[in-house]
Parts: structure tokens; C-alpha cells; sequence
């Protein structure tokens, strides 16, 4: 991860702060920064968005294609997802540099992912055994200012929820081949429920105490972050222990706390927002990456 | 513990903002043709292309007699003999130290270009230099001023006065250089209860005031003290101020700073992240700053 130096004078600068719940920029422990999201930015993607955490920029694009089903699981589509850290976050992701850290944060989303409760994965099923959606779920770095994971777990809900999967039927022949067909009106699609899909929420431990939304240069004070996925309702899909230092068990159980509330308060403005972008349809006003 | 989130669309642009006092400035995009006269020298930032001079870099074209050159609006640290600097060491080297500063080049600050603890004046010897590192180590923040400049382009600093060495606790903030004025003095102690560095390269340093002037060790020790409540909510707010002020490409110096922390007073600090607010402190400051000039 791109990484700040930082001196010891100022470490201990925002240790103090952070015991005083008087962050560096004003903020309480629990609060995040300003936030901005668009959905619906990548035109030959089922579905995408864009959010903007601080200066951290991150943009997902969800593309739907048949495949067949796995064999352990033949009447539900999968989520697969890929992350690529481009060079224009830090000199430091060129070349091969960011695929340590693409393939690590991949492999978190597919942890988070995992259950089958998060996303109605039966109703991507087009033809048990035969034919269901694949959603490639593509995350692109733009730009790194501390706290990915929260943004990217965004940035995924609100480009599921933008996903429009095409409508098609299983028509059988009169010898029995099976056909494919697709709908005729190019808007007929089926939406996904993101009801259920969770945000992950960084806690990072600095000092005693912990934050949310830790910037880079509190990124540098902290030894040890913990993640944990929450969806709507509080449950916990995830949890894991990112850095080189350690926790002790009582401070786990009040991260955990702490991430369950910051997490329950992210969805409800998070779909309101989203219901609103919809609702302007198409008076929308697009921004993208020029305004 | 509130979250902020919005709309990109609902972002609204700033109205034309406030018009400067002249607007005779010629200004330039790269490729743009400056002029189709011969008579010109070329200086930096130009190129000559089938006769005509155009622009290689965005910004303003200056013209002094017969030389042309374009000066970018966004651009490195550009250091001249007696700026002051703020900077970051990044290598500790056998005789020197190599600091950051925004440049083209990391800045080099020689082991004889700073002051001895207790002030002594002598050679510096063997013991000295493996003493370095307990002086200044990777990472530490210094203030220092431009001795001079290297054929290649990089800053010699030095640290030969009590008012430059090691900064202690504090904030840094990074704006472009070209928002901070050339001006007298780049220390100031402001009313509000913190002290600021404007450095050159448009490194910010806000600290809280020290108590007493005690400068023989010239900065040597930092104190890990921790800061009172009061002096970090002057120190937060400032800092926002100066995020805004920046966003807003507004010169940086004592006085707009100080106007920009009053008109922030009305709200609450973390409320000065968002950016509405941020453009409704701009506006008041601009406002104060025009009438004041008037």
C-alpha cells in the first residue's frame, strides 16, 4: 500500500490526538470523510461506479456473462472478482509492483463474498447444470489515500446495484435442441437485490484507541487494522486481522463492536443516495471522469 | 459518527469566481502559439516550431525586452539562494543529508551547513558524522533555508540560524508551490494560538506555539509532551483552512490565513471538510482580502 513517512514527533502528534477523539483534521473516531459516489460511469459494462473517499478513488465495472455453473453448485451464477492497483496511484504499483496488493484484496472480497446470502445467486441461474450469469466484478485503483477496502466494498454496492443483467429465456426445439433467447427491447433486464450485500469497515489501532477511515499518515502510527464486513441488518459476513502487530482479545471484541455500528450506519445513506441517482433518470447530469 | 455521502452530480460548480484585478494575463496551454514574430529569445517553457514560438507548459507567458518564457501554473519547487524550505530527510548519507522538498531533485543538506548542539564552532570530525543519525534520521521534518544551487538543479540548504532545525509535533500540509508568496518572513505566530511555516515548496508546517523562546539548542530536542486540547482544535481548523484555501488556488500567506480561520469559526471543524463549506469560507476570505486591498 503506499505508504507516507511520518516522524516520530508527528506520530506522537496524532496518538495524542486520537486518545483526545480529536483527529488531525477535525474529525471524531468514528466519522468518515466526505464521500462521493456515481454510478453508471462505463458505458460497455453491466453496470459500474465510481467513489471518491478523500483523495482515494476507485472505480468498479460489473460485466455479466454466461458460463457454465460449478459442479458443486449447478443452479447458482458466481461473483468473480479482479483488482487492479494502476500505476497512476503511486509510482510504486507499475509494472508488476500492485499485484501483491490486488491479489490480496481480491482475495479478501472473495471471503466477504463467500456465504450465499449476500447476493440471490440462484436467480443468475439461467438453465441448471447448462447456463447461469458469471458477474466479472473488476475494481480499478485510481488514485490511494488511505481506507481501500471501505471505499472499493462501496464502490461494489453501488456497482451491483447499478448491474443490469439482460433477460433471457430457454426456448426448446422440436428436436430438442435448446435455444438461448434474447429479449428484443434492449432496456428489459433483470435488476440484483443488494439488500444483503455488506460494507467492510477498517478499524485501525492507534495508541489505545481505534479509527475508522484512518488516512495514510495515521495509517503509519497504527500497527495493526482490523476488517470487518457488515451488511444492513449487522451481520458480520467477515472478519480479518491486517499489519504486523498484535491485538489483544479485549480490544478485538470492541473493534468488532465498533465496526458493527459504523457498518450498520453506512448502508442506510449509502441506498438512499443510490435511490435518488435513480429517480433522476435521465434529467442525471453525468459528471464522470472530465467534471 | 456521521457519514458524509453525496452525489457526484449534485456537486455544483463555483460560480465565476471573483474577478481579479487585471485581466490582461496572457495565458497559455501547451501547443498554444505565444507568437508568430522572429525576433524573440526563446525562454523556458517555449519551443520553436516551423517559426512560430509556442508553449510547452500551462501557464502565464512572461515577457521581459526580447525574452519569452512561459511560467507553469503547476509546478515543482523551483528554489532560489534564501527560500525558506520544509522538508522531510529521506537518506542519511556520509556527509550529508538528503532531504525532500517538492523539487525535481531531493535537496542536499551538508553536515557543516548545521548548527552544532550547544553551538560550538569547529570542524566537524569523524565522531560527528557517526553521530548524524541522533541528530536527524529517515523521516524527520526539518526547516531549513536555500544556501545555494548546484549546477544540476539541486538545493544545498542549511540550518545555520536558531530559527531552522528539526520541527517537533505538529501537522504538514502540501500545497502547490506556486500559492506561497516570495514574502519577508515565513514564520509567523498567529493570533488564533498556533505558529505556521509557509515554506517555499509549498510545504506547511503548523505547530503550537512554544511556550518560551528557549532556541540555544536550536531545535535539537523535541518534546513529546502531549499538546493541549485547545491548541489542537486551533491546529485542526487551521489545517482545514489551509486545505480550502489551496483547493480554491488562493495565495497563501499570514493574512488570508488568518481571515480564512476566523470565517471558519462559524462552524464546526470536521464541517469544514465538506465542500460547500469549504467555498462559503473562500468566498467570505476573498471577500475580506479584496476589501482590505481597496
Amino acid at each position: 500500500m503506499a505508504a507516507v513517512q511520518v516522524s516520530e514527533a508527528e506520530k506522537v502528534y496524532i496518538m495524542h490526538g486520537v486518545q483526545d477523539d480529536l483527529r488531525v483534521d477535525g474529525r471524531g473516531c468514528d466519522d468518515y470523510r466526505h464521500m462521493e459516489i456515481e454510478t453508471d460511469v462505463v458505458s460497455n459494462t453491466s453496470g459500474s461506479a465510481r467513489v471518491k473517499l478523500g483523495h482515494t478513488d476507485i472505480l468498479v465495472g460489473v460485466k455479466a456473462e454466461m458460463s457454465r455453473p460449478k459442479l458443486e453448485k449447478p443452479n447458482e451464477g458466481c461473483l468473480e472478482f479482479f483488482v487492479d492497483c494502476s500505476a497512476n496511484a503511486t509510482p510504486e504499483f507499475e509494472g508488476r509492483g500492485g499485484e501483491d496488493l490486488g491479489t490480496e484484496i481480491a482475495n479478501t472480497l472473495y471471503r466477504v463474498f463467500d456465504n450465499g446470502h449476500n447476493i440471490d445467486l440462484k436467480s443468475l441461474c439461467i438453465c441448471p447444470m447448462e447456463h447461469c450469469w458469471t458477474l466479472y466484478v473488476d475494481v480499478l485503483l485510481l488514485q490511494c489515500d488511505g481506507n481501500l477496502f471501505d471505499a472499493i466494498s462501496v464502490a461494489i454496492k453501488a456497482a451491483l446495484f447499478n448491474t443490469r443483467i439482460p433477460k433471457v429465456q430457454m426456448i426448446e426445439d422440436e428436436e430438442g435442441t435448446k435455444e438461448i433467447e434474447l429479449s428484443d427491447d434492449p432496456y428489459d433486464c433483470m435488476r440484483l437485490d443488494v439488500e444483503n450485500v455488506p460494507c467492510i469497515v477498517t478499524l485501525c489501532k492507534i495508541g489505545h484507541r481505534h479509527v475508522v477511515d484512518a488516512t495514510l499518515q495515521e495509517k503509519a502510527c497504527s500497527m495493526a487494522s482490523l476488517l470487518v464486513a457488515v451488511t444492513r441488518k449487522g451481520t458480520i459476513t467477515c472478519v480479518r486481522k491486517v499489519g504486523g502487530g498484535s491485538l489483544d482479545p479485549e480490544s478485538v471484541f470492541e473493534m468488532i463492536e465498533t465496526g458493527k455500528r459504523v457498518g450498520k450506519a453506512l448502508h442506510t445513506p449509502l441506498q438512499e443516495i443510490l435511490q435518488k441517482e435513480e429517480s433522476l433518470g435521465k434529467k442525471r447530469h453525468k459528471v464522470g471522469f472530465l467534471g | 459518527m456521521a457519514v458524509d455521502m453525496r452525489l457526484a452530480s449534485a456537486r455544483k460548480r463555483a460560480p465565476g469566481s471573483l474577478v481579479s484585478q487585471d485581466e490582461s494575463k496572457h495565458l497559455v496551454a501547451p501547443g498554444d502559439v505565444i507568437t508568430t514574430d522572429t525576433g524573440f529569445m526563446r525562454g523556458h517553457g517555449t519551443y520553436t516550431e516551423d517559426e512560430k514560438l509556442m508553449a510547452s507548459v500551462a501557464g502565464e507567458v512572461e515577457r521581459v525586452n526580447k525574452l519569452i518564457c512561459v511560467r507553469p501554473l503547476k509546478t515543482r519547487f523551483n528554489g532560489e539562494v534564501g527560500d525558506v524550505v520544509v522538508g522531510r530527510i529521506t537518506e542519511v548519507q556520509q556527509k550529508r543529508w538528503k532531504v525532500e522538498t517538492n523539487s525535481r531533485l531531493d535537496s542536499v543538506l551538508l553536515l557543516s551547513s548545521v548548527n552544532l548542539p550547544g553551538g560550538e564552532l569547529r570542524r566537524r570530525s569523524s565522531e560527528d558524522e557517526l553521530a548524524m543519525r541522533d541528530y536527524l534520521q529517515e523521516g524527520d521534518l526539518i526547516s531549513a533555508e536555500v544556501q545555494s544551487v548546484f549546477a544540476d538543479g539541486a538545493l544545498s540548504l542549511h540550518t545555520r540560524s536558531l530559527k531552522y532545525g528539526k520541527l517537533g509535533q505538529g501537522v504538514l500540509v502540501q500545497v502547490s508551490p506556486s500559492l506561497v508568496k516570495r514574502r519577508k518572513t515565513h514564520f509567523h505566530n498567529l493570533l488564533c494560538g498556533a505558529s505556521i511555516i509557509l515554506g517555499n515548496n509549498g510545504y506547511v508546517w503548523i505547530y503550537p506555539t512554544p511556550a518560551q523562546q528557549d532556541e540555544e539548542a536550536g531545535g535539537f530536542f523535541t518534546s513529546t509532551e502531549p499538546v493541549p486540547l485547545s491548541d489542537r482544535e486551533v491546529i485542526s481548523r487551521l489545517q482545514n483552512c489551509i486545505l480550502a484555501l489551496s483547493a480554491h488556488k488562493v495565495l497563501l500567506y499570514d493574512t488570508s490565513v488568518l481571515y480564512c480561520y476566523e470565517s471558519s469559526l462559524a462552524h464546526q471543524i470536521k464541517d469544514t471538510l465538506k465542500p460547500e463549506v469549504m467555498e462559503e469560507i473562500v468566498m467570505e476570505t476573498r471577500q475580506r482580502l479584496v476589501e482590505q486591498e481597496g
